[in-house]
Parts: structure tokens; C-alpha cells; sequence
């Protein structure tokens, strides 16, 4: 073995790459089938009981799926359209409230020292230890007994809407959004923020100018997540919702496969999985570049 | 301490910043808890939920015994089965998810080894699938008639000349434990399939980077040395790899701890509550059964055990978390 300092640096034998090769391809097959497989049964119609075999593209492949998806894709009187409006402001109107919240409680919790600093962190931390689940019961039970009247949406209970399940939401989003801004705002360097001190910026002035918009990335992407786990949340809107016209996506799809139905409708069901999944796929990996693109650095010359 | 920071000590402005979202999560999200822990030591009911109702009355530690004891009257519960089967569901997930990821990370970091852009893209596909539609799909692929699992084994099972008929498997139903000597449901190797399926990707990925974090010339020295590629394997990339992955491992046995999708809307906990999960009992005592004060006090059992959980990864994590000091 005298040569071999140079041996791991050697190209590998042509069997060890075609070897390599094979199993990348191998891990490939196994990560793409069941997304291959959807797509599928989504083509297939809709009065298939048992697909005829493993085809990519299956016999009498159809839109019909999606036609009736975008139409009415479970029992009740509700369109793709309707239920997607409803889940777009579910997730849109926790996130917009919960980021907006976040980056201003996150801002004195990274920079400032204050009583009670510690005390508000060691909350939010054993709040981000609870599953959603957790807090089910009382907000049920305590949304359950408020009657609001207001103006343009009249009188209703506000655990049955969509409100209520908003501020369940909120619940578990603020807190993680809270922690994840205040982690990022931590790896921003403070020099641009002591200068402008010195040069007797108000601390408003100091975030409005400076940290917000170095904090865009993070808010971008704790504004993303917090988004996307609203478009698919499930326990509180399955939990509090009773009018069909409320109805979200996650809602629309679990009653399609029924905890205990017998006879699914698998094309239905499919082809509502792809367009479910699709717009915050889409909108991720469009938006991945500009996220990691807009980092902090660069703002501090040397 | 800056100057910057001392100024601002005596001033009101953080409170002026912290307070909307202070004030929001006091409604919200402390007092529903402190809200939760009163209401575990009643008998809340659906008797209590309209208007006008009579308060619920105090029982004391009834709940807690209860659900300690396994004496709730619902179907197929027992404590000590949900406790065990969720510990072992996130330990047996979590390691597997670790080793596949860390020798697919060595896979894609080969220098023989070509596309490895494309395949690190594609192969963290399974992570942008929300949830609630992985479980749907893999029920699906599951099932008895229907599934492609079923129909790949009977084309596999053709070369053989086994009868097709074979492989009309209820993966999430059958009753009958497929090993004889394991007490573990089928539905449980089904899920474990595809808790695999959706999480070695991340693991990889963070294996990767911890990978290209290493030094090249410590691979070279340590050939210098004479060691051969196990020992350089175990001593250099192991030991680089522990401080990025022990954290991980320990977010991902939490999340597979409490991972609500795959339990209730895949398996639905079947056969017989088996594959429940205690984040989906805790849903189903009070979505399905109507037992809010029941369903408060196992939220506190189930606080106390994720307080202990993340106790006992702490001091892991802190007695793993430096490389340097060996």
C-alpha cells in the first residue's frame, strides 16, 4: 500500500460508477412511484373499481376526475373554487396576522434588554413544545361560547366560522413565528443598527428602516410556512365547522376517503391530491431562489 | 453589552413592541391553557356546551385516574399499549430514517457518482406533499383491491409462480399480527413504509451538508496513517456527521412522536387501536366522543410527557453536541 495517498482521489472504476448510478436510479423509482401512481389514478374514470394493472398512463384515460373535482368534488353543494377561497383565507389572514405580530415581538426579544425578556421567551418555548392538538378542548369549548354580532357578517357563534378557527390557528402559528423571526434576527449583524443609534435614530425609526428590511427573507419564509400549514390544517377547522359553505380543502378530503368508507372514490380522490398539493409546490419552488437569494449578507462593508 | 443596549434598559419601547402580540397570545393561547388545566379536574361535557348550561362539577383526579388506570369507557383504549407503541413508533422511524439517510448522503457525495444535482432535487419531492395528502396516497396504495402495493408484489410473485391471488393483503385491517413473536400489527409495517418514504429525504439532506463540511486532507491523513476505509469511515466521517445529525434525530423523534396524519387518516389507529397514536386519542376524545374534560387532562399527560421527552434530548444533546473534544 506505499501508493496510495493518491488511490482515494483516483477516478472510480467505470463497474463502481455504473453500480452507483444504479442505485441512485433505484432510490429514485421508490421516491417517484406513489407521485407517478396519483397521477395515474387520477387519470382513470370515475367508475373504475380496480385498476386494470400498473400503467403510467391507464386504459380510457380521462379528465372526467377533474372535471368533477372543480365541479362538486364531495356531496355537498361546495366547488374546488369555494373550498380552495376558504382555505386561501384560513392560511392567508393566520399568517399575515401571526408574521405581522411575530417580527414585532421579535425585534426587542433579539435586541433589546428588558424585564421579563427571559420569563416571555421560556413561555413561548414551552407553548412551541405542544402538538396542535393539545389545546383542542378549551378553545373548542371557550370559542364555543361567544356570540358575536358584527356589522357585515351578522350574528353568529364564532367556533362555527371561520374566524374561530382563525384565532385557533393563531394560537399555535404565533408563537413558532415569534421564534423563528427572533432566530434569524439574531444572525443579523447589529453594526448598521448601532451606528444609526449613534447617529440618534429612535428605536422605530431603527426597525422600520433597518431591521424590517433586512428580516424580509425570514419573513418571507416564516410568512410561507405558516401559510402552507394553514392551506392543509385540519384538526380545528374538522372540529368546529359545520356549514358546508365554511368547508376547507383538508376538510373536503377527508370526508372524501370517510375515517371508514368502504368504497372510495380513488380517481376523485387523486386528482383533488394533485390540486391540493400543487399551488404551494408551485409557489415554493418558484419562490426558493428569492428566499435564500436575499440573505443579510453584504449589508456591512468591511 | 453595546451601548446600544444599555440605553434602552429604563425604556418603554420593548414592551410598546412586544405588547400586540403579547396581549394576543394571553387570549389565545396561555389562557385556553390555563383554561385546560381547570377543566381537567371537572366532568365537562356536551352537557356543559350550550348557553345557560350548569357549570360542570369538580372530580378531582378522576380524569387522570382514569386515563392512567385504562378505564375510560371507550373501545380498544389502553395507556400502557398507546404509550409503548408511540415510543417505539418514533425510535423505530427515526432510526431507520437516520441510517438510510446518512448511506444515501454517502451515495450522492461520491465522486463517481453523476446527476447528483438532479437526484438531490427530486429526491426531496415527498417533503413538499402536505401531510394529509401523504397518508391519503399511501392508504391508497395500500389497499386490499385497489392498491399498487398488492399488484407489485403479484407482479413480482408471477416470476416465481405464486397465484396472484396471494397478494390480496388488507394491509390496514388485517387482524392477525404478521410476525408471530412481535406484537405489531400489519398496518404498522405499512406505516413504517410510509414514514420512510416521506422521511429519510430531510435526514439526507442534512447529512450532505454536514458531509461536504469535512475536511478532504483528514481522509488523506488518515491514509498516510494506514487506516483502512472502516476506520477512517467510523473515526472521521462519523464523528463529523454526529454533531449536525443527534439534533436532528431528536427534532424527528418528536415529530414522528406526535405525527397525527399518518395514525388517523391512513390506518384511522386500526385494527382495534393499535397504530393509535396518543395526538390522534387525544383528538378523538374530544372530536369524536365529546369528552372535552377528559380530553383536557390527557392533553396535560400529554404535556408532561413531552416535557419529559425533550428533558431527557436535552442533556443528550448537550453531552453530543461538540466534535472538538476528543
Amino acid at each position: 500500500m506505499t501508493t496510495s495517498k493518491r488511490r482515494s482521489f483516483r477516478e472510480p472504476s467505470l463497474l463502481t460508477k455504473i453500480l452507483l448510478q444504479l442505485a441512485a436510479i433505484g432510490i429514485l423509482i421508490t421516491v417517484l412511484f406513489p407521485i407517478i401512481w396519483v397521477f395515474s389514478v387520477s387519470l382513470s374514470p370515475l367508475n373504475l373499481i380496480r385498476p386494470d394493472g400498473l400503467n403510467l398512463i391507464p386504459k380510457d384515460a380521462t379528465f372526467e376526475a377533474y372535471l368533477q373535482v372543480i365541479d362538486r368534488p364531495t356531496g355537498n353543494p361546495v366547488s374546488f373554487l369555494e373550498l380552495a377561497f376558504n382555505s386561501m383565507k384560513i392560511a392567508g389572514g393566520t399568517a399575515l396576522a401571526s408574521v405581522s405580530l411575530g417580527v414585532l415581538a421579535a425585534y426587542p426579544l433579539s435586541r433589546l434588554a428588558f424585564r421579563g425578556r427571559t420569563f416571555i421567551m421560556l413561555v413561548i418555548l414551552g407553548v412551541l413544545m405542544l402538538p396542535a392538538v393539545a389545546t383542542l378542548a378549551p378553545l373548542f369549548v371557550t370559542l364555543n361560547g361567544i356570540k358575536l354580532n358584527l356589522p357585515i357578517l351578522g350574528a353568529f357563534n364564532l367556533r362555527n366560522s371561520q374566524l374561530g378557527v382563525g384565532i385557533a390557528i393563531v394560537s399555535g402559528s404565533l408563537p413558532f413565528a415569534i421564534w423563528n423571526l427572533k432566530g434569524y434576527l439574531d444572525t443579523i449583524p447589529r453594526e448598521l443598527e448601532e451606528a444609526a443609534a449613534v447617529d440618534g435614530a429612535s428605536q422605530v425609526r431603527i426597525f422600520r428602516s433597518i431591521v424590517l428590511p433586512l428580516a424580509l427573507p425570514a419573513i418571507a419564509v416564516t410568512g410561507f410556512l405558516g401559510f402552507i400549514s394553514g392551506w392543509t390544517e385540519f384538526y380545528y377547522s374538522w372540529m368546529f365547522l359545520t356549514q358546508p359553505r365554511d368547508f376547507t380543502l383538508a376538510m373536503a378530503l377527508s370526508a372524501m376517503t370517510g375515517t371508514y368508507a368502504s368504497a372510495i372514490p380513488w380517481p376523485l380522490v387523486s386528482a383533488f391530491s394533485i390540486m391540493l398539493t400543487l399551488p404551494p409546490a408551485i409557489v415554493y419552488l418558484l419562490s426558493q431562489r428569492f428566499i435564500t437569494g436575499g440573505l443579510a449578507v453584504g449589508s456591512v462593508k468591511g | 453589552m453595546s451601548i446600544f443596549a444599555r440605553v434602552n434598559r429604563r425604556s418603554l419601547t420593548p414592551y410598546m413592541f412586544i405588547a400586540p402580540a403579547m396581549i394576543v397570545m394571553a387570549i389565545v393561547t396561555i389562557y385556553p391553557l390555563i383554561f385546560q388545566f381547570w377543566m381537567s379536574f371537572t366532568n365537562y361535557g356536551l352537557a356543559n356546551l350550550r348557553q345557560g348550561a350548569p357549570a360542570p362539577d369538580w372530580v378531582g383526579l378522576e380524569n387522570y385516574v382514569k386515563i392512567l388506570t385504562s378505564e375510560l369507557s371507550i373501545p380498544n383504549y389502553s395507556f400502557l399499549r398507546l404509550f409503548l407503541y408511540n415510543i417505539f413508533w418514533a425510535l423505530s422511524n427515526v432510526t431507520i430514517h437516520i441510517i438510510l439517510g446518512v448511506a444515501i448522503a454517502l451515495l450522492l457525495n461520491h465522486p463517481g457518482l453523476k446527476l447528483k444535482r438532479l437526484y438531490r432535487a427530486l429526491y426531496v419531492l415527498p417533503v413538499l406533499i402536505p401531510p394529509i395528502v401523504v397518508a391519503t396516497t399511501w392508504r391508497n396504495l395500500f389497499n386490499q383491491d385497489s392498491g399498487a402495493i398488492n399488484m407489485l408484489l403479484a407482479l413480482v410473485g408471477q416470476v416465481f409462480r405464486i397465484p396472484p391471488e396471494t397478494f390480496s393483503i388488507d394491509w390496514l385491517r388485517q387482524v392477525e399480527d404478521p410476525i408471530s413473536f412481535i406484537p405489531l400489527p400489519l398496518s404498522y409495517y405499512a406505516m413504517l413504509v410510509a414514514n420512510i418514504w416521506l422521511g429519510w429525504p430531510l435526514n439526507a439532506v442534512v447529512a450532505t451538508g454536514a458531509l461536504q463540511a469535512i475536511p478532504k486532507d483528514l481522509y488523506e491523513a488518515a491514509e498516510i496513517d494506514g487506516a483502512g476505509k472502516w476506520a477512517s469511515f467510523k473515526t472521521i466521517t462519523l464523528t463529523y456527521l454526529r454533531p449536525a445529525m443527534v439534533p436532528f434525530a431528536i427534532y424527528g423523534f418528536v415529530v414522528t412522536f406526535n405525527l397525527f396524519s399518518l395514525a388517523y387518516f391512513m390506518s384511522s389507529g386500526g385494527p382495534f387501536g393499535r397504530t393509535e397514536l396518543l395526538v390522534t386519542q387525544a383528538y378523538r376524545l374530544v372530536n369524536e366522543r365529546q369528552l372535552y374534560a377528559v380530553g383536557a387532562a390527557f392533553a396535560v399527560v400529554l404535556f408532561v410527557i413531552l416535557l419529559t421527552i425533550s428533558l431527557i434530548t436535552n442533556r443528550i444533546s448537550k453531552a453530543t453536541a461538540r466534535y472538538d473534544d476528543f
